[in-house]
């Protein structure tokens, strides 16, 4: 929350985009890992979605949690 | 409606014939991303109540997020796919666009020119040369901007449609609706800072989207030296890789421009005119919350525009590289069927991407569209009513009657943006006409402001007259070529200089002219008095010491690293 203006702060917001797309990536990366589709794309056997997917989930997590909104004390 | 639902009404419309073919992971990325900037749009409106919080988001950003939206305002439009595409077929001469077409004039505005925008309490560019120069100037100004930019603004649209179409097989209705109607319904609800905050929120989405095509790319070629390797084997007789080495001549590059053309025309003029009179970036950064934070937003803009390049020009690189089909214009794509330059960024997409990164990836591309539509509607929206409406028209209403106008103006704007994008399908070769009509004001409009800022005997006489001189001037120019393109050699100074170029040229020349005439004009009118222009002009402006701060705390430290690594990476790619 920005004390001045009394707003959620933006950092926020885009955290918690950033890591629902991550647990999203990630999830469907894994399931590809088990269940791959009939058309696969290049290099899929470095599994991007996985690794990528879990940076994304660190890297919405710090901004979501360190800029969740607290009530007043 | 559930997601099921939903992602049945998105299929509904889908066609076809198309690049990529969607998963439903990827459908409701898609859909959460436009949840999200509707959901931050009516979060915000009950922070929007006076005409500075709707048209100035309260002048209170930090600088981190006026610098990122600054920046992400103008990565929207034909930004990421465009660019991509000229990389492709120009090789990494397009990177010019992003370091010496940019850098310079971004470190420029916050040194140089912020302070003066900024301690004026100026809203708009327009409004500055009110202070300035008068009425007369202002009134120019501000109409040709309003109609230009919500004619861009269709185009954008337009185009976001046809890469739709072609991408994903939508139909163009449908994404013309959709994402102006999404566009008109954040902004009008929280105006200005809604923008910012979704300007923001698309900025991160574009490079987590952007980001993984030259890593993955990079790793099919075999790095940077095997990316080269592969494009000199491909295109014996074509220099792709060299910033500048290939510029002596005008023959000896793609892109048919000599070094001249890249440093004067566009590093110089064109990229000054557009980063530091061009409302649409410039309206982010007076928002900033003090003057230290407006000089720095545009140092933090032009910091992540050097890396701009990893995410656009990279991913065309790699395409000359690894695609297995040698892309070809438009003209050819559409008579052969082939895939044209201006697919290589989603072709580079399905190359790589497996389910949720798609979606991912898709999610970039519209934020980059939307930001960019966003930043158009929301700077003619202020034009529109201070500049033009309350100038003009109705001077002493409300507050809360300019925010109002203010609102319906956006809804306006956004209705405005897509008859031109009709218009625009029915009669394509008036983008061209458009973009070179916006062209024409950009460069004069940097020679009125600059002379305004850093020399005091200008008159308002003289910088209303050099702004139309140096206009009317590029218009001639313009049409000159479009009648005889033979004029084109005059104009950029060889038989062998090609329609790139003609920009770059066109841009200095109507500057020179815009400064000439307003220098003449000036000796022979009479000047302000100086203490009118107090705040507005270097030499009579008391800007405020930064002696007191830390180094790391000066915006001119950052300026200093910036420009540093600007010249390493040119050196580093000559």
């Amino acid at each position: 929350m920005n004390p001045e203006s009394g707003r959620i702060s933006i950092w926020f917001f885009i955290g918690a985009l950033v890591l629902v797309y991550g647990v999203l990536v990630l999830g469907a990366g894994i399931y590809e890992l088990f269940s791959p589709s009939p058309t696969t794309v290049v290099l899929s056997e470095l599994h991007a979605g996985i690794w990528w997917g879990a940076l994304m989930i660190v890297l919405g997590a710090i901004p979501f949690f360190k800029s969740f909104p607290r009530a007043k004390e | 409606m559930n997601l099921h639902a939903l992602y049945s009404a998105i299929i509904l419309v889908q066609q076809p014939s198309r690049l990529i073919y969607l998963h439903f992971v990827d459908a409701v990325i898609i859909l959460l991303y436009f949840a999200m900037i509707l959901g931050i749009g009516f979060y915000l409106k009950r922070f929007t109540k006076t005409g500075d919080d709707f048209f100035m988001a309260g002048r209170q950003m930090t600088a981190w997020v006026a610098g990122l939206s600054f920046l992400a305002a103008n990565l929207g439009s034909l930004e990421l796919m465009g660019w991509a595409a000229a990389a492709y077929q120009y090789g990494i001469l397009a990177t010019h666009w992003y370091w010496i077409g940019a850098i310079p004039a971004m470190l420029f505005l916050g040194i140089v020119m912020m302070p003066f925008y900024y301690i004026s309490k100026t809203h708009s560019v327009p409004g500055y040369l009110k202070l300035r120069y008068g009425e007369h100037a202002r009134a120019l100004s501000a109409i040709t901007f309003a109609v230009m930019t919500v004619l861009m603004s269709g185009i954008n649209i337009f185009s976001m449609a046809l890469v739709m179409k072609v991408v994903l097989g939508w139909n163009i209705n449908f994404s013309i609706w959709v994402s102006s109607i999404t566009v008109g319904i954040y902004v009008a609800l929280g105006g200005l800072l809604s923008a910012i905050f979704n300007e923001v929120l698309q900025f991160v989405l574009i490079w987590l989207g952007g980001m993984l095509i030259p890593i993955i790319g990079l790793i099919e070629a075999g790095g940077w030296s095997g990316m080269t390797a592969r494009i000199a084997q491909r295109f014996p007789d074509q220099h792709y890789t060299h910033l500048w080495n290939t510029l002596g001549s005008f023959k000896d590059n793609p892109m048919g421009i000599h070094w001249t053309g890249i440093v004067l025309g566009l590093g110089f003029v064109v990229s000054f005119g557009y980063w530091t009179t061009d409302f649409l970036v410039v309206q982010r950064v007076l928002t900033a919350k003090d003057l230290r934070a407006a000089k720095t937003a545009p140092i933090i803009g032009a910091s992540f525009k050097m890396l701009v390049p990893f995410i656009v020009i990279l991913p065309g690189l790699l395409g000359l590289a690894v695609l297995p089909q040698h892309l070809v214009g438009e003209t050819q794509a559409l008579a052969t069927g082939a895939h044209s330059y201006n697919e290589v960024l989603p072709l580079m997409l399905a190359r790589y991407f497996g389910p949720g990164l798609l979606g991912l990836g898709i999610t970039a591309l519209m934020a980059g569209f939307m930001s960019g539509m966003a930043g158009n509607v929301s700077a003619f929206a202020t034009v529109w009513t201070y500049d033009i409406y309350r100038a003009l028209i109705r001077k002493d209403a409300e507050d809360s009657h300019y925010v109002s106008m203010g609102r319906w103006c956006t809804i306006l704007g956004v209705l405005l943006s897509i008859g031109t994008a009709y218009l625009v399908m029915q009669f394509a070769s008036i983008m061209d006409y458009v973009q070179a009509l916006f062209s024409f004001f950009i460069a004069p409009l940097f020679g009125t402001v600059l002379l305004g800022m850093l020399w005091k005997r200008a008159t308002p006489a003289a910088g209303f007259w050099g702004l139309l001189a140096g206009t009317l001037s590029s218009i001639g120019m313009w049409a000159w070529v479009q009648l005889d393109h033979r004029a084109l050699a005059y104009i950029a100074l060889s038989p062998n200089a090609k329609d790139m170029a003609e920009n770059m040229y066109r841009g200095l020349w109507s500057w020179l002219i815009c400064v000439g005439v307003t220098v003449m004009v000036s000796y022979f009118t009479q000047p302000k008095p100086v203490s009118e222009l107090a705040g507005l002009v270097y030499g009579v402006t008391d800007i405020p010491s930064e002696g007191h701060l830390p180094l790391y705390k000066r915006p001119i430290s950052w300026a200093c690293i910036v420009i540093v690594v600007f010249f390493i990476l040119n050196i580093v790619f000559w």
